[in-house]
């Protein structure tokens, strides 16, 4: 296992009557990259902010490399951030304000035109040191906010919402890069979003956060094959969420009975009691339409729609409970208020935690 | 496109009196000021038309010479005051909440509901022999006699700065409050000390402010020739003093008009300035 570079324990902020981070747990390892994914208002923002200096926590501690940071200046952690908004000094060159920290760290001017060099081809954007900053364009000013943390080489580059403001395709392309350089440079990346897709495509772990706590933490395949509570699953693709009870627990086997008929899902581990009450999810892709090997639910069509270059289907059983299955293509042999059958595979079935 | 020449043309049409307005009112009065300066002084009242440089000659006696560099003096002390005074003012004044910053702007405000130069008498009152100022220092035991400050120096000062502040600090509250606080919390992030950030990026951005300020302060505190009169008592004798009493005791309308000319040509120099120094025509609470 890797070194830990950042610990946080227990931190807890309140904005006035406002609490905002209800203790929060977390350890980070070197090189990793990290991604907080949650809906605007969840406190990701406020995180990140504690861990570069900018808000201090009511409690906890923020460890930074072995070293309590918690009480520390901005100034002294060794940390850099991407805002938002980029916040490029507009009365300095591109070129001033990549050099902005080394210059208060005193490091010698050529040394630093050669390392201003080495940062602008690193995000390609040679040859744009002269240039003014309000000059540049969204994709361009990234790069260059970008460039001005790494060029101090941090223990951390905190990233937040750093491409919310692009056009879908230049996010895509940024997204590409971004990983790209966090790779080549080895530096621990902590990242904001609140895109499922950038979260998992770039991420070595996500962390879902929602309401000032952590939801889930886990690789992008965890979070996104075993969510463990219905908000994760909600959140991360598109999920039916049902409600069942255990009939049966048996090895590796749950049979839980819903509304529409019998399911099974794999235990992990865990046992259950029969007759517990259970929350479990299916993904809209998983869902069988033919071909069934496990107990097939009888099912009604209730509309098709095409979105997104996926075929949506939703199902009705049992009168009340809809089931949403999504298909590639446009034509798949449904029609409405058809009578037909569904099955979930064992392995899809996702039992979560009960919300408290 | 002809919808759009139209426009243009009716803008033009409003524009009218606006500029009828600034011809017949400035720039008239200025050329003629410039006219009379260059003519020579009739006996009696005003002016004969014999052309004339004696006007400006005059200026450069010792005495008219003095009379600049002193106004130059006490406009430079008075701004010096009006810029530590009124910065943090104006920087702390834009960090308020909404609700406070318009209580603030309320309380600017107030004072100008009332004539300057009532607000100077006023003045005279707390500073007097026995003034307000006095009894206070007196029935708190910090001083033991009247300090006699009326028709000093130091009230001068004060009453300059007074009479500008105002100026200074809606100027630097209106930069300040437009600045992008991201910027500062972007510094500290990469290793500026809080005073490091304030110097390098804070007063960077509102030194537009910071600058408008102290035109605005130091140009007219050249020719505020009743505050001097007023709380310095004559004894301070400033260019705005002289023009006045050239024009109207002196009966010398030409001298006047030269001396206003030399006054307006400085200011009109620091104006320049300021627009290379900030790159900029635009004035910050001014335009």
């Amino acid at each position: 296992m890797r070194e830990v570079i950042l610990d946080l324990q227990d931190i807890k902020k309140s904005f006035g009557k406002n609490e905002i981070l209800k203790g929060l747990n977390l350890k980070v390892h070197e090189g990793e990259f990290l991604t907080f994914l949650g809906a605007s208002g969840c406190g990701k923002t406020t995180t990140l902010r504690i861990i570069a200096g900018l808000e201090m926590p009511d409690s906890g501690q923020v460890i930074l490399n072995g070293v309590d940071v918690t009480k520390k200046e901005p100034n002294e952690r060794d940390v850099n951030t991407v805002f938002q908004n980029y916040a490029l000094f507009p009365h300095m060159s591109v070129e001033d304000n990549i050099a902005y920290g080394l210059k208060l760290k005193k490091v010698a001017k050529n040394e630093i035109k050669k390392r201003v060099k080495e940062v602008l081809s690193l995000v390609q954007l040679e040859g744009y040191e002269k240039r003014r900053t309000t000059e540049l364009s969204g994709g361009q000013k990234q790069r260059v906010a970008i460039a001005r943390a790494v060029v101090n080489n941090p223990k951390i580059l905190l990233l937040d919402e750093p491409l919310g403001a692009l056009d879908a395709k230049l996010r895509h392309q940024m997204q590409l890069e971004l990983k790209k350089l966090q790779k080549s440079l080895g530096i621990t990346f902590l990242y904001i979003t609140h895109d499922q897709e950038e979260a998992i495509n770039m991420s070595d772990r996500i962390v879902v956060m929602k309401e000032g706590q952590f939801e889930q933490i886990g690789t992008p395949d965890e979070i996104y094959n075993e969510p463990k509570t219905s908000y994760v699953a909600a959140f991360v693709g598109d999920s039916n969420i049902l409600t069942g009870t255990v009939k049966e627990c048996a090895e590796d086997k749950v049979v839980m009975e819903f509304a529409g008929g019998t399911v099974m899902a794999q235990a992990k581990g865990k046992s259950y009691k029969e007759g517990e009450q259970v929350v479990f999810s299916i993904r809209r892709e998983n869902i069988k339409l033919e071909d069934h090997k496990d107990m097939p639910i009888k099912a009604v069509v209730k509309e098709k729609s095409f979105a997104g270059g996926m075929l949506r289907i939703v199902f009705l059983v049992s009168d009340n409970i809809e089931i949403v299955a999504s298909r590639q293509g446009i034509n798949y042999n449904l029609v409405p208020g058809e009578e037909t059958e569904i099955s979930f595979a064992s392995e899809h079935v996702v039992i979560l935690n009960q919300e408290m | 496109m002809t919808m759009k020449k139209r426009k243009n043309k009716s803008i033009y049409l409003m524009l009218v009196p606006i500029y009828a307005f600034t011809i017949i009112f400035v720039l008239f009065p200025i050329l003629y000021m410039i006219l009379l300066s260059f003519l020579s002084k009739a006996e009696v009242w005003g002016v004969v038309k014999e052309v004339t440089l004696d006007n400006y000659k005059k200026i450069t006696e010792p005495l008219y010479i003095k009379t600049f560099l002193d106004s130059i003096k006490l406009a430079a002390i008075s701004t010096g005051f009006v810029v530590l005074l009124g910065y943090p003012f104006g920087y702390f004044m834009a960090k308020l909440s909404k609700k406070w910053k318009r209580r603030m702007m309320e309380l600017i405000m107030v004072p100008f509901w009332t004539s300057g130069l009532m607000r100077l008498y006023g003045w005279i009152i707390v500073f007097r022999s026995n003034g307000t100022l006095d009894q206070i220092l007196m029935g708190l035991h910090i001083t033991k006699s009247p300090l006699k400050l009326l028709y000093s120096y130091e009230a001068v000062v004060v009453g300059m700065i007074y009479a500008l502040m105002p100026f200074m600090v809606l100027s630097v509250y209106s930069s300040a409050e437009k600045m992008d606080w991201t910027l500062v919390e972007a510094a500290r992030d990469l290793g500026a000390t809080k005073f490091k950030a304030f110097i390098t990026i804070t007063l960077k951005q509102t030194m537009p402010g910071l600058l408008s300020g102290v035109i605005l302060t130091f140009v007219p505190s050249m020719g505020m020739f009743f505050v001097a009169d007023l709380l310095g008592g004559n004894k301070i004798v400033l260019v705005g003093s002289v023009i006045q009493e050239q024009l109207t005791k002196g009966r010398n309308l030409p001298f006047a008009a030269a001396m206003s000319v030399v006054l307006m040509l400085l200011t009109t120099m620091l104006i320049s300035l300021y627009k290379r120094v900030t790159g900029s025509g635009e004035m910050e609470g001014l335009v």
